[in-house]
């Protein structure tokens, strides 16, 4: 355990770079993101860190603020998209993807996550083969995501033990996805506000949590593109506090399913619409 | 209410592993190493065992085995939950009917999802 007076230091210089907000009870989530930090700069531990911090060391102040400010995401992250994933998209899109990949993209997948989680459950199931591709903004999360190294504490989140023994090998301290499950995924540094039409045609688009972070205008342009990618029959899944209600006419919520979208001209499950035949008097 | 027998040599460990389950709306009980937990569970068979794995006198993959070897001794879901961080260990406990594995250090987060895991809660 940090002393109190450390750590209080190391929370309020981190709150002023980051605006995160570490409370007394953060105190494993220091210790696991700064122990990385303290073995690359050749300290003996966390408590070191902060001590060359406090003695006024901007470059690791703000090398400790950016370890903290990770963006939080962990494996099968929420549960309820990757059981639409298993129960829903995958049997619907199945049958007509028989002998071809299906492609899936990951628009904002951070750390690498998100898309392993797919490849796992891809992997369990038999008769499907994914084309993968992951992006995120930033390249420093996705040189992580491609390297799929990930500490114990990341790994235990979400993760059953059996996934871990099956997609993971033991790297030190860390864990890392098995080569095999890495290269089923591709990862790429790509901005949902710049052009994206060259990732080509999707059948599953996974864009969760990213879009609350823009504006109304720019989440109404970035659906409207993404509808334009998908596959006719494709699902779009968004966050569980972000929907396509009121920003664009181009999805549908697929219904009764919390978070899955879909076409609004795709074929049966649209509602039928009555036309008024004296229009043209 | 569901039962959680924690068995861990540490009395610390044991009260933080208590905190936790309890607000996860577990009755729980105690025991110091795998004998005890064994007597215990003799009596009561409980829905749940947090099992630490080096503790004196009966250790925690004596005592799974011992335990899936009882009558009834199948129904817990066992979740390890030790300092014991490597493949080698974590297959072992598997093979022994282990359902879930903790790797310590451990916080709520970390219980409540491997009890997600396995189907507690």
């Amino acid at each position: 355990m940090l002393p109190e007076a450390k750590y209080r230091f190391l929370s309020e210089d981190v709150k002023r770079r980051s605006g995160l907000v570490l409370g007394p009870e953060k105190g494993y989530l220091v210790e696991s993101r700064l122990a990385p930090l303290a073995r690359t700069e050749g300290l003996a531990s966390v408590e070191a860190v902060i001590d060359l911090m406090m003695r006024g060391d901007k470059r690791l102040c703000e090398a400790a603020a950016e370890a903290l400010a990770t963006h939080e995401t962990f494996f099968f992250r929420d549960k309820t998209p990757f059981d639409l994933f298993s129960e829903v998209i995958a049997p619907a899109l199945k049958p007509s993807r028989a002998g071809r990949a299906m492609k899936i993209w990951c628009a904002a997948a951070s750390s690498g996550q998100e898309p392993y989680s797919l490849a796992m459950l891809i992997d369990e199931m038999s008769g499907l083969r994914a084309d993968i591709l992951a992006t995120d903004l930033s390249g420093k999360v996705l040189e992580k995501a491609r390297a799929g190294l990930y500490t114990q504490f990341e790994v235990q989140r979400g993760l059953s033990i059996q996934r871990l023994v099956k997609h993971f090998d033991q790297a030190g301290e860390n864990w890392q996805i098995k080569p095999e499950l890495r290269a089923k995924v591709r990862f790429e540094v790509g901005n949902l506000l710049d052009d994206f039409s060259r990732y080509g045609r999707q059948d599953v688009i996974f864009c969760r949590n990213v879009l609350i972070y823009f504006s109304v205008e720019e989440k109404a342009k970035i659906l409207a593109r993404l509808a334009g990618m998908l596959a006719d029959d494709g699902y779009l899944v968004l966050g569980a506090a972000e929907t396509v209600v009121g920003l664009t006419d181009a999805l549908k919520p697929a219904p009764g399913q919390r978070g899955l979208y879909v076409k609004a001209d795709s074929g049966a499950s649209a509602p039928v619409v009555f036309r008024s035949a004296t229009a043209a008097a | 209410m569901k039962t959680c027998l924690v068995v861990d040599d540490s009395r610390v460990i044991r009260k933080v592993a208590r905190k936790i389950v309890e607000d996860m709306g577990f009755a729980c009980e105690e025991a110091g190493d795998g004998q005890a937990a064994l007597t215990q569970c003799r009596k009561t068979m409980p829905d749940a065992i947090l099992l630490d794995w080096n503790m004196p006198v009966m250790n925690g993959i004596d005592f799974l085995t011992a335990l899936r070897a009882e009558e009834n001794g199948k129904k817990p879901v066992v979740v390890f939950c030790t300092t014991e961080n490597d493949m080698a260990h974590i297959t072992q406990a598997l093979r022994a009917g282990a359902d879930e594995y903790v790797m310590k250090p451990f916080d709520g987060e970390i219980i409540e999802s491997k009890f997600a895991e396995a189907g507690l809660v």
